[in-house]
């Protein structure tokens, strides 16, 4: 019981049947919910569970909760699953709806009747085909259980789950973007306030959660919150599922304690860098978080500590840079993404990022300027937190900033003509 | 009020408001893009930035945008923090990237607002290195130009176009650095205040396309402050004139009226200024004379028995001197009897009734709306938009309870969705106004005006009741009465374009219903006026056209002189001739030829507005005082001067003329005070038409003369045709154009001249309201209540009105013609089916018969004929109610 998350999943990643998932006490948790709970009870225990947001931000779930309106005059509320995984080097939420769908769904449904929403929506990236399926498949099966419905096991709750698989936009990962995507709008974000906590889907009180998050909730819920925050180890509660991806002999995803250090994910789980190749930094929680060093390995995955460390512990899923890969290259790669995905509506942000773009093709294709470097960091500077409208263009910034800090040599020795197409 | 820090200096100002907006209201130069004063925050651009610090303490403070932030007790900000400058300059930097160097051919340099803030932001060297991003243009229509490699992606021109103008057809498509504002395909764009793109675009996207055809920069172009003369709602305007032509046509803010946005038709409907059609000479019996001679045979007509016919086109100083000229028993209001009776009624209800006629500032105030009879978006557009930002109302109410700050655009919109203040739209026939209307009634006239009377008794059981209104009509009544009298604000809207005295009565029923219900207060009432001066030349003396036909059958008349009318667009032809057969001198004062015109023996060469001073009326009430933009060039005389010409009153100036208008009706005392009078100087000096950047003066005439022509005097006002004189604290009512240091564009530079950016002009909006505080006897209830008989052998005639076409003046601008279409009759595609017609259909005019294409129109009532009004083929807008359709006769 110290892996919740993935303790149902088979080994050939099948999708677990209701049968399955009931076997090892699912929809217990929705059910002691609404036997025995008030939906504010619920919302404290998540917030005394010190459960924070797995899509990134790590913001305390129970308390983005407890902001929404209660009572009658709130009316109409929504709870939206944000599925729309798209950071570069992330793959867990797909996990976790491709091979258990019923813990997400019942982690929805605590959270709607925690907040007190009869409509939920999960807004699932486009390409998860599987996902799709299998969802549609748990969600109708929870159905005629009588899971969700009306009057769901007696109660009087009433909750329908609705699945909408995106048109494919990074942006859509953006809270507000998916809201206003999920209502069939421009996918641009939202200003912020109001949050959507007051004004979300369709202008009324919504709750988006990250897939990972809603997983932890029905263990939670059943297992109480001393166990839960016995499962972290550092300061954060909880277990995660993180993962890596790079040169390393075995890469993969584990679910392992919040605060497991970065030396056990790279050299226990992931085995190590592959022969031949040593590692010169990872992007600690996807493509848009600050590069760190092989100092910073003994360093535990939390959110505090990453913070700390100068990058984010974003969404825990990393990317490694191993010795024979031009740091230049994988940034330019990772800026042509961005740029690719600015939804186009603020400057610094729509405008800013194919300048990298043009500024590092150019570096890489020699016609690089000296001066060209530091023009690289204002720009990174300049599209940093609370100077954009959003945060993409700021995570887009993150591994070009630390880049340049970290890896400047790499940077320079393209400036030197003849020496402009080979790499160390 | 907040105590708030800016750079060191303590300001008390208004809290909750954004900081941009605060900045600019105390002066400062904070430069922005995305953010307008009627279109509020939406934090795109980034343009804005400011440091903001925690407390005394913070010395490192972080950036915000200025737009997005709210103004609270002891804000700290910095417009000067150096990591500020330097984002702002790099926002610059970061559009440039992109927008191309072509400011010497692109039309909107030397009033673009992208310029004005590179300047201001020292933005001067570029470092991109890269290809800019291109984009293939759009053909947009007659009226914009479009060229997307400008665009800044500020957002403003859709936000503009869809959501504050309800347009649907521009939108922004794609994403990142390749966002693309245009048509999904190219075509003329269909919203009828497109032309405020051209001023909203903070670049060169959208540009005036009338203007392209004979550009001249800003800074050449000869202004003066003026008002439309396209409908009644009074929009102030800055025209701009170049070598004796008039190029084009700008807002003048008034936060009173149009505040930043007119409508095309006012916008692009100059051309007739400028026209082939244009008189420019006296003729006499068709030969050109002199104006000396005109004017000495014009005196030689008077012995004998003379009337003159006005009209709601021209001045009340025009008209004014007609009538002194005639004497006022023989001076005709120049209004078609239908209307002349409508406005009778009208002044009878402002005058006396417990009504208030709204501002269009106002008019976007009111949280319930019923629009009763009147197509408005067609005959007012500029005061349907008004409309349209009433339903508002609701949003910002839940925005309030949500604590979203009203000024925060796109978060009131999302809180909102579709929630609106109700809107009710009661016409014969579907208006651009039922998108956003709670519900919708079709009938005829009659119909409609009884819905109007069981309205009014819904609220007030004292009103008179409607018998036999059928069941669905009842309870639509039951539910817009219950509405109104549910607001805190409601406002009836009508109008004499709708043609019916009972709907015009019954929404003045529906008033008084209201004020009842709140003990007497003035409810809001608007009654649209077809032309810019209908309500003034009502107010002066309403008698009708047709009244001075008949008085010509029981009098000989010697001579007739006609002002700026052209009567075939009044009343029937056949009646308009027999007139003229009857009449033995024909004297024409105009500056167009038209049917009438060329009745004239004696033609004089009138003035347009661009070549005259003189007051309109609005619909409001509002007298505003207008002023010519250039000289009238060779024979052209202000009309009002030909007419005291002629006479013996010598009126100094167009001063002494208002003055005697006023005196001559004490309704109009105010409106000497509409605007400084002639004599006004600052600093002993007039005020300048030309901007001081003004080229060309010492060479636009040394192809006549090398020696610089000494400027026109201009008795008539304080403005002079010249780049010399005095332009700071300039009066409201005589700003010819806006401009300021570091502000070259028109929507932006205005900010200068408001206290509050986006509320009065500093110094009071211009314009007196004439209707201000009525005499309240207690009034009595309209009670005819009409019945709504079918007549099986006749059909009921309904106007149906073109927001291009319907108006004599605009559509003689070739832009504005390209929209037109030729006159038509409409019936309900089951009506034409019952009478075998498919395309065309032969009407019974009084006893001439019409034959038109034939339009299928399915929101028309059943038993109604929809007639163009005053388009080519069709002039008169003064139907007769009930006209016979010739089966058999109306295909070839």
């Amino acid at each position: 019981m110290d892996k919740p998350l993935t303790q149902n999943i088979k080994p050939d990643l099948s999708a677990v049947t209701l049968d399955d998932y009931r076997r090892t006490g699912g929809y217990e948790g929705w059910a002691k919910a609404l036997k025995d709970m008030a939906p504010m009870d619920v919302i404290e225990a998540v917030k005394d569970a010190g459960l924070r947001g797995r899509g990134g931000a790590g913001f305390p779930t129970g308390v983005k909760w407890s902001l929404v309106p209660q009572g009658e005059s709130a009316g109409q509320k929504y709870v939206v699953v944000n599925a729309d995984e798209m950071e570069p080097g992330t793959f867990k939420d797909r996990l976790l709806m491709e091979a258990d769908p019923h813990q997400l769904i019942e982690g929805v449904a605590i959270a709607a009747y925690a907040v007190q929403a009869d409509t939920a929506y999960i807004f699932l990236r486009g390409e998860y085909h599987l996902s799709a399926r299998r969802l549609e498949q748990a969600l109708a099966e929870a159905r005629s259980a009588g899971y969700l419905g009306k009057n769901i096991l007696g109660s009087g709750f009433d909750l329908e789950i609705h699945l909408h698989t995106s048109a494919g936009r990074y942006i859509c990962g953006e809270e507000t973007a998916l809201l206003n995507s999920l209502e069939g709008k421009r996918a641009i974000p939202r200003a912020k306030p109001p949050y959507p906590q007051t004004s979300g889907l369709w202008g009324r009180p919504t709750v988006v959660n990250n897939v990972e998050t809603l997983c932890n909730v029905p263990h939670i819920i059943r297992n109480g919150v001393d166990w839960y925050r016995g499962l972290g180890r550092g300061e954060d509660a909880g277990t995660k599922l993180f993962g890596v991806s790079g040169r390393v002999k075995k890469p993969g995803l584990w679910e392992l304690p919040m605060g497991t250090p970065v030396r056990v994910l790279i050299e226990e789980c992931a085995g190590g860098m592959r022969d031949g190749y040593t590692l010169r930094g990872f992007l600690p929680g996807g493509g848009s978080t600050d590069f760190l060093l092989p100092e910073h390995l003994d360093l535990p995955m939390d959110f505090g500590a990453m913070m700390k460390a100068g990058s984010r512990l974003g969404t825990g899923t990393m990317v490694v840079l191993d010795d024979r890969t031009c740091p230049v290259r994988m940034v330019l790669n990772l800026e042509r993404f961005f740029a690719q995905e600015s939804c186009g509506w603020c400057t610094p942000c729509r405008d800013g990022l194919p300048w990298v773009v043009e500024l590092l093709e150019g570096l890489v294709a020699g016609r690089g300027r000296p001066e060209d470097l530091d023009l690289l960091e204002q720009l990174a500077r300049l599209m940093g937190p609370g100077n954009t409208f959003c945060a993409l263009a700021p995570g887009a910034a993150a591994p070009l900033q630390s880049a340049l800090k970290y890896f400047r040599p790499d940077f320079e020795r393209y400036l030197k003509p003849a020496s402009s197409a080979r790499v160390a | 009020m907040a105590n708030i820090t800016i750079d060191g200096q303590t300001h008390e100002v208004e809290a909750g408001d954004n900081l941009l907006k605060i900045c600019l209201s105390l002066g400062l130069d904070l430069p922005y893009f995305c953010w307008h004063p009627a279109l509020g925050s939406v934090g795109a651009c980034r343009q804005c930035a400011v440091v903001q610090y925690r407390d005394e303490s913070d010395t490192h403070g972080r950036l915000v945008m200025a737009c997005m932030t709210p103004v609270t007790d002891g804000l700290r900000v910095s417009l000067e923090a150096p990591e500020a400058r330097e984002f702002r300059a790099s926002v610059i930097e970061f559009l440039m990237t992109n927008h191309p160097h072509d400011c010497p051919v692109c039309e909107e340099g030397g009033e673009c607002h992208l310029q004005d803030m590179t300047v201001m932001t020292g933005h001067t060297f570029r470092r991109y290195s890269g290809l800019k991003r291109t984009h293939r243009n759009q053909y947009l229509g007659p009226f914009i130009n479009h060229e997307m490699n400008r665009c800044i992606a500020c957002y403003r021109c859709v936000r503009l176009y869809r959501d504050y103008s309800g347009g649907r057809d521009l939108d922004v498509f794609a994403s990142r650095n390749k966002v693309y504002f245009g048509r999904f395909e190219d075509g003329v764009l269909e919203s009828e205040f497109s032309g405020n793109l051209v001023e909203v675009c903070p670049t060169g996207v959208f540009t005036d396309r009338t203007f392209s055809a004979h550009y001249v920069r800003k800074w050449d172009l000869q202004h003066a402050p003026s008002v439309c003369v396209h409908c009644g709602v009074g929009c102030n305007t800055s025209p701009g004139e170049r070598y004796g032509t008039l190029r084009r046509i700008v807002n003048r803010y008034n936060g009173e009226v149009n505040g930043y946005f007119l409508c095309d038709r006012g916008r692009f409907g100059y051309g007739f200024v400028n026209s082939e059609r244009r008189i420019r000479e006296p003729m006499l019996r068709g030969e050109p004379v002199s104006g000396e001679t005109a004017l000495t045979h014009l005196q030689g007509l008077l012995g004998g028995h003379t009337i003159g016919i006005g009209s709601p086109r021209a001045s009340l100083e025009a008209n004014f001197a007609l009538r002194e000229l005639v004497g006022a028993e023989h001076f005709y209001a120049g209004l078609a009897q239908g209307e002349a009776s409508l406005a009778a009624a009208i002044l009878e209800v402002l005058r006396h009734w417990p009504v208030h006629v709204p501002s269009l500032s106002e008019v976007e105030q009111a949280d319930a709306v019923l629009a009763l009879g009147e197509d408005v978006a067609n005959t007012a557009p500029r005061l349907a938009l008004a409309l349209r930002q009433s339903v508002r109302n609701r949003a910002f109410e839940r925005a309030d309870r949500l604590k979203i700050p009203r000024w925060q655009d796109a978060a009131v919109r999302e809180a909102a969705q579709d929630d609106k203040s109700p809107l009710f739209v009661a016409t014969p026939s579907a208006t651009r106004l039922d998108d956003i209307a709670e519900a919708i009634y079709r009938g005829t006239p009659e119909a409609i005006a009884r819905l109007g009377f069981a309205i009014a008794r819904r609220i007030d059981t004292n009103a008179p009741a409607v018998s036999d209104l059928p069941p669905e009509d009842a309870l639509l009544a039951e539910r817009i009465g219950d509405s109104l009298a549910a607001a805190a604000r409601p406002l009836i809207v009508s109008g004499i374009a709708c043609g019916s005295l009972a709907t015009v009565r019954a929404a003045a029923n529906i008033a008084l219903a209201l004020s009842n219900r709140r003990e007497g207060g003035a409810i809001d009432l608007c009654y649209v006026a077809p032309e810019c001066n209908t309500l003034g030349l009502a107010m002066m003396d309403g008698r009708s056209v047709q009244e001075a036909f008949a008085a010509a059958k029981t009098r000989d008349v010697n001579t007739v002189i006609i002002l700026e009318n052209d009567l075939y667009r009044r009343a029937d032809g056949g009646a308009v001739d027999s007139f003229f057969n009857g009449t033995r001198h024909v004297v024409v004062v105009d500056h167009i030829r038209h049917g009438t015109a060329a009745k004239a023996q004696l033609l004089l060469p009138g003035s347009t507005f661009a070549e005259t001073e003189g007051t309109l009326v609005s619909f409001e009430g509002r007298a505003q005082r207008f002023y010519s933009v250039m000289p009238g060039s060779g024979e052209i005389r202000d009309s009002w001067r030909w007419l005291a010409d002629a006479g013996a009153k010598r009126w100094a100036n167009v001063d002494a003329l208002t003055a005697a208008c006023a005196a001559a009706f004490p309704e109009f005392g105010p409106i000497r005070h509409a605007a400084p009078p002639a004599g006004f100087r600052i600093e002993g000096e007039k005020i300048p038409r030309q901007p001081h950047r003004y080229s060309g003066r010492t060479a636009m005439n040394a192809h006549r003369d090398v020696h610089e022509p000494k400027p026109p005097d201009d008795p008539d006002s304080a403005l002079a045709f010249s780049m010399e004189g005095a332009s700071v604290e300039v009066p409201p009512a005589l700003l010819p154009f806006v401009w300021a240091p570091r502000w070259n564009s028109n929507q932006q530079a205005v900010n200068k001249f408001q206290d509050e950016v986006g509320g009065a002009l500093r110094g009071g909006d211009p314009g007196v309201r004439l209707l201000e505080s009525p005499e309240m006897p207690e009034p009595r209830w309209f009670d005819e209540v009409p019945s709504c008989l079918r007549d099986e052998t006749r059909w009921r005639a309904i106007p149906l009105y073109h927001v291009f076409g319907s108006e004599e003046l605009s559509v003689l601008s070739p832009p504005l013609a390209e929209r037109l279409s030729a006159a038509y009759a409409a019936l309900h595609p089951e009506d034409a089916e019952k009478l075998g017609v498919a395309e065309f259909l032969a009407v019974r005019l009084n006893e001439r018969l019409i034959r038109l294409p034939l339009r299928l129109e399915p929101s028309l009532p059943r038993g109604a004929v929809g007639l163009s009004a005053g388009l080519p083929g069709l002039l008169r807008t003064d139907f007769p109610a009930w006209i016979a359709i010739e089966t058999g006769r109306g295909e070839p």
